[in-house]
């Protein structure tokens, strides 16, 4: 139920971004979603990729500092009110939001977005037993 | 176990008497012999019996490195060549080596406080004491082979390298003591570790490391490879060599100075003004018994702390905190004198590893700014904004808490900061001044 998602330390400089996206290039790796967290000195890229160890592996090589975090992926309904509801839903047993980007690939007729819980698992507990629908690690890597 | 339980134990009111006889002396004897030192005191405007109280000390000028270098080789020894027995000279990275004598009862003196520094760490008749101090023109051999010697423990003067035959002496001997330096000592466990030797099959209980500077982490880490207890010890040539300082087997918490042959002071480096007990800064030392090579308020360039507080060991002796730097690292930031090492205890305590750091100091409209760049690594690296930010604003607030110094921490990426030959470079001063 959980994705596994690289998150990469940057320093707020020229020419960074395009360094990382460089390096997952020439492996061969593809971005499936992405998302900057920045401040005025440092920044946090999170990526889903399609083959997350070999990423990590030569993101590593190359000199930056890599984390592996869980996340999961929703299936949102593409229409007003479909992400209120979910996110009513984990208010109402208060579970935390940590951060949430959207996915470029739609699923169907569904938005697909990333979310990071301070309670990943009850989260999703919460959320199959409201029956929304969560995506496996192999489908979204897959997309 | 206590060597000289009479001097080591003297209540302070004695000790101070003593210290002032003997300072007393040794300012009238340098000023008679010496015509280095009856300059500097003339410049001083001391006179004769100028010395009434121990605080009388800090009215008498230093010696420095560079005095030591600009009377090369003889110009400060306080006796005539016929008296002195023992020449020793430290290497000299830069220039010309310093050069330093012993008369035959300064060689019975350091003999006595290396028996002591032994003692501390528990030598008795029977022990047998592997000396890995390099013999030579370097004090540190010589100068623990006479104080293992006065114990009457059995000596192997082994000397520096060649690890396998020193692991094959240790096994054969039975070697209970080590005296090396504390890198040379986990040279030796890593050693072992690949020729198969199980170091708790040997008998060493005890080492004593010194003649350079090293961590509690070390400490933790030779012990732990080596199953022995590790002390620190401390000393240079300019004030005898090693015999200086010891820790003891008690507290391992601070270097007993044995203070009835040494004063010793910590100053404000910048300013030279004495400091109180327990104020970070830099140690000088007057030997007051040494009758070949006297210094009168010698600059170590080293930084400690003077703990006075009683031990559990029962020596009376005034103890220095662990050597945490060099002064020539220092900064002076907004008149607060700032040394890397303490930012690096910082780093340390709030990150768990030693951390690669660099300290920018610049002014702006006429003040100082220091920023410390700290480089992220696995460790303390975490995916949300809120961790990072708290974790820079957690190493300003204890630097300011320790310091009294405020600072912004900028965290950088792995490599960012400037290596030279392997090692970073710590401070980079842009104040045009």
């Amino acid at each position: 139920m959980k994705v596994e998602q690289i998150s990469i330390f940057l320093e707020n400089k020229s020419g960074r971004l395009a360094e990382v996206t460089g390096v997952l290039a020439g492996a061969g790796v593809n971005i499936r979603a992405l998302s900057l967290a920045d401040t005025a000195d440092f920044g946090i890229l999170r990526l889903i990729v399609n083959r997350t160890d070999q990423a990590r592996q030569v993101l590593k090589e190359s000199g930056f500092t890599v984390a592996k975090t869980e996340v999961i992926a929703l299936e949102v309904p593409d229409a007003p009110g479909g992400l209120a509801r979910i996110l009513s839903t984990l208010d109402g047993v208060g579970i935390n939001v940590e951060y949430m980007y959207a996915f470029v690939q739609r699923s169907g007729d569904n938005a697909i977005i990333i979310f990071r819980f301070d309670e990943l698992d009850r989260a999703i507990e919460v959320l199959l037993g409201a029956g929304v629908r969560v995506l496996k690690g192999e489908e979204v890597y897959a997309l | 176990m206590i060597w000289n339980e009479e001097y080591e134990t003297l209540p302070r009111e004695a000790l101070d008497a003593l210290q002032l006889k003997r300072l007393r002396d040794l300012a009238d004897r340098v000023y008679g012999t010496v015509p280095f030192y009856r300059k500097k005191l003339d410049e001083a405007g001391y006179k004769a019996g100028d010395i009434r109280s121990l605080s009388d000390l800090s009215r008498l000028p230093f010696t420095t490195k560079t005095d030591l270098r600009d009377t090369y080789p003889f110009g400060l020894f306080a006796v005539p060549m016929e008296r002195v027995v023992r020449i020793h000279a430290s290497s000299g990275t830069t220039g010309k080596p310093t050069v330093v004598g012993y008369t035959r009862r300064d060689i019975d003196t350091w003999a006595e406080l290396m028996a002591r520094t032994l003692s501390c760490g528990g030598t008795t008749k029977g022990d047998v004491v592997h000396n890995a101090y390099g013999y030579g023109l370097f004090t540190g051999g010589l100068g623990a082979h006479y104080g293992a010697e006065r114990i009457g423990a059995a000596v192997i003067p082994v000397s520096g390298g060649n690890s396998k035959r020193q692991i094959l002496l240790m096994q054969d001997f039975g070697s209970t003591i080590l005296l090396s330096t504390p890198s040379y000592a986990l040279n030796l466990a890593e050693v072992m570790a690949e020729e198969g030797v199980d170091p708790s099959a040997l008998r060493l209980k005890c080492g004593l490391f010194g003649a350079e500077p090293w961590t509690e982490a070390m400490r933790r880490e030779i012990e732990k490879k080596l199953k022995i207890s590790a002390l620190d010890i401390y000393g240079l040539s300019e004030v005898i060599g090693p015999g200086v300082a010891s820790e003891c087997l008690e507290e391992k918490n601070g270097l007993h100075i044995f203070e009835d042959h040494f004063l010793a002071e910590i100053i404000d480096p910048a300013t030279g003004k004495a400091l109180p007990y327990g104020e970070a800064g830099e140690l000088v030392f007057t030997t007051v018994t040494k009758e070949a090579f006297p210094v009168i308020r010698y600059r170590t360039r080293d930084i400690s702390r003077l703990i006075p507080n009683p031990c559990s060991c029962g020596r009376t002796h005034v103890r220095m905190e662990r050597i945490s730097g060099r002064t020539d690292d220092m900064l002076i930031i907004r008149g607060v004198n700032v040394f890397p090492s303490q930012i690096e205890s910082v780093l340390i305590s709030v990150e768990g590893v030693e951390p690669h750091y660099q300290l920018i100091v610049t002014r702006e409209e006429s003040l100082d700014v220091l920023e410390v760049q700290v480089e992220v690594n696995e460790s303390i690296f975490t995916d949300e904004v809120k961790g990072l930010e708290g974790l820079a604003r957690r190493v300003e607030r204890d630097i300011k808490d320790l310091l009294g110094v405020s600072c912004k921490v900028k965290l950088v990426e792995p490599k960012s900061i400037q290596r030279s030959e392997g090692k970073a470079r710590r401070v980079i001063d842009k104040r045009k001044i």
